[in-house]
């Protein structure tokens, strides 16, 4: 069975807060760029599915020359094969038209078992993409996928994560999941990885090679909406009270008065 | 013309976070001079059709079948698809909720329709447009989102947002208030078994979730081990609110993901969030800017958790925290 793995290259989130709001638009933060943290789930969770079921892997992102660090990475971990999706044309897609390039390139390489994505990225947080490969594959989506408890030639057993609790379902293959941190603890690159990720090649695959791709679904121009007023949080206006006395029941007393004095309680 | 505003729910109860989106919507609607519209979606639910009328909504969509009896993405996306095609709405909003954002998100992207998920404030454009903020970059930076396009077509196409729970009040509820409820009235396709649920494994009852919470008594490394998060757990039982827990604290085992609040966990709008041994690594903050007061203890006095905190206690937590669950018990009487 093929488990593709859909990646993205985003700022480490040890930089996260350096990115500045008006480098947003410009595709460089000026930040160490990084396989997004959450697809790391979803890299060994393909490698872990491989290994119990056998089959192939595949990872595949969309955008420049510098997300090739990101499929490096993947193949460290394990992952076979990694393709590049660039092209001037891709840029300032949204999440339904990277998903509409994503779909045509996966269909284009053939059937395909699960497609696995991280629940979300670190910079456009919106969780997204993975909801709109399932559209474009005509697949089902489960979302925060935490275990992996069957697979067969024609369904996934699984379960995901609800705001009450965990659910147990069952979805036919092909599908698309993302899944969550709780799934696996992701492995580190090792040696032999390294060296064959950094002697492969990542051709760049444009536009053009990919069939089926209809242009008014892509590009900056087919986004129905647009970022404005980027800008940093305001900061919290700290000017600590700190609550002395001579115990701590002492400190908790004053503290409750406090709070409750304050109405938060 | 409308708004149409998703209520989700669990076996015929609001997740209050609904009421929160309806309560705005009905307030967006008397600017732009537009009925909000409620879809209620499952089985055995006219009670919650009625209180969605009680919560302000004008009219009331209602698809119960039994194939709706548990939550399934698909199913419900197929009704929400279809509730926007009777009522072609001018927003179409809901909470975000773990359903209801996948639900929106795969209707979105079928219709085309642009989408701003977690927001955490709505407002509107000069135009009568949505203008939707919401965090990107894990809470390290803000934006609007509005529609990207002509004010002509501003005014007349659709756009989809999830608000994140506890960006506004509950409504007040009025149980005299008249509204039109309807059946949905068209047949749903899409409602057939592509998933099936085999259970549902409820998470512990009595636990409140971090985003749903509206006191949070968060510990982090400092607890020093599973055990340690007992002071925490029954302070916050005593309070009515919920434990959380820094990356430090989870990656270490001593508490689930869930709780986890920050950059790569929830990010959190509580009146009260009481910081329990985090010393407040700039990650961790990013989740908190939903926050109303902030109380940090810690034995380290320079602890930068010290800097966004409102009150501060130096000690130990082991000892002001059972302090302070026996201060509240004696003042509130609990």
């Amino acid at each position: 069975m093929r488990f593709i793995v859909c990646v993205k290259l985003t700022p480490d989130t040890e930089e996260l807060n350096e990115v500045q709001p008006e480098d947003v638009g410009s595709g460089d933060f000026g930040v160490t760029m990084v396989l997004n943290p959450w697809d790391e789930f979803a890299v060994e969770e393909a490698l872990l599915l491989q290994e119990r079921f056998g089959g192939d892997t595949t990872a595949i992102t969309v955008g420049d020359q510098n997300s090739t660090e990101a499929l490096k990475r993947a193949v460290a971990m394990g992952i076979e094969h990694g393709v590049l999706l660039s092209d001037p044309a891709f840029s300032g897609s949204d999440a339904w038209g990277i998903a509409h390039i994503l779909a045509q390139a996966i269909r284009r390489a053939g059937e395909f078992g699960l497609v696995l994505t991280g629940k979300q990225s670190v910079d456009g947080n919106s969780g997204l993409v993975p909801a709109g490969l399932a559209v474009k594959l005509g697949a089902p989506f489960v979302s925060e996928v935490v275990s992996i408890l069957e697979l067969t030639e024609t369904s996934v057993t699984l379960q995901k994560l609800v705001d009450e609790g965990t659910q147990t379902l069952r979805v036919p293959i092909p599908a698309v999941i993302s899944v969550s941190k709780e799934i696996n603890e992701p492995r580190y690159p090792t040696f032999m990885g390294i060296r064959k990720a950094s002697r492969m090649s990542f051709p760049a695959v444009s536009a053009s090679e990919v069939a089926g791709l209809d242009g008014s679904e892509f590009g900056a121009g087919h986004a129905p909406l647009q970022w404005t007023d980027l800008r940093k949080p305001p900061a919290r206006a700290g000017k600590c009270e700190f609550i002395e006395g001579a115990t701590p029941a002492e400190q908790a007393g004053k503290l409750a008065d406090r709070l409750i004095a304050e109405k938060v309680i | 013309m409308s708004i149409l505003v998703f209520i989700d729910h669990s076996q015929g109860v609001a997740k209050p976070a609904s009421w929160e989106v309806l309560g705005k919507a009905r307030e967006l609607a008397g600017a732009l001079g537009l009925p909000v519209v409620g879809l209620v979606a499952g089985y055995g639910v006219d009670g919650l059709a009625n209180e969605a009328v009680a919560y302000g909504a004008n009219r009331v969509l209602v698809a119960d079948e039994p194939s709706l009896a548990q939550f399934r993405v698909h199913a419900t996306a197929a009704v929400l698809r279809a509730a926007i095609e009777v009522t072609a709405p001018r927003f179409v909003l809901g909470p975000a909720t773990s359903g209801a954002r996948d639900a929106f998100a795969l209707v979105a992207c079928e219709l085309g329709i642009g989408l701003a998920p977690d927001c955490q404030a709505l407002g509107l454009t000069d135009g009568g447009g949505l203008a939707a903020d919401r965090a990107v970059f894990s809470g390290n930076i803000l934006t609007t989102v509005v529609f990207q396009g002509s004010p002509q077509q501003e005014s007349t196409l659709c756009i989809m947002a999830t608000v994140r729970p506890r960006s506004y009040a509950i409504p007040p509820r009025d149980a005299r208030r008249s509204g039109e409820i309807m059946p949905l009235g068209m047949p749903v396709e899409g409602l057939a078994d592509c998933e099936e649920v085999l259970e549902l494994e409820p998470t512990q009852t009595g636990e409140v979730s971090v985003e749903n919470a509206g006191i949070i008594i968060a510990g982090g490394r400092g607890v020093k081990g599973p055990e340690g998060f007992g002071p925490l757990r029954e302070l916050a039982q005593m309070l009515g609110g919920a434990v959380g827990a820094s990356r430090a604290a989870v990656d270490a085992g001593w508490i689930a993901y869930p709780a986890q609040v920050g950059q790569t966990g929830k990010a959190v709008r509580p009146d009260l969030y009481i910081a329990c041994g985090i010393s407040g690594a700039i990650q961790h903050l990013a989740g908190l800017s939903g926050t109303r007061v902030v109380v940090a203890v810690n034995k380290d006095r320079d602890a930068p958790i010290f800097g966004i905190a409102q009150y501060g206690v130096v000690g130990d937590l082991f000892e002001v925290i059972p302090a302070l669950t026996e201060a509240f018990r004696a003042r509130l009487g609990r």
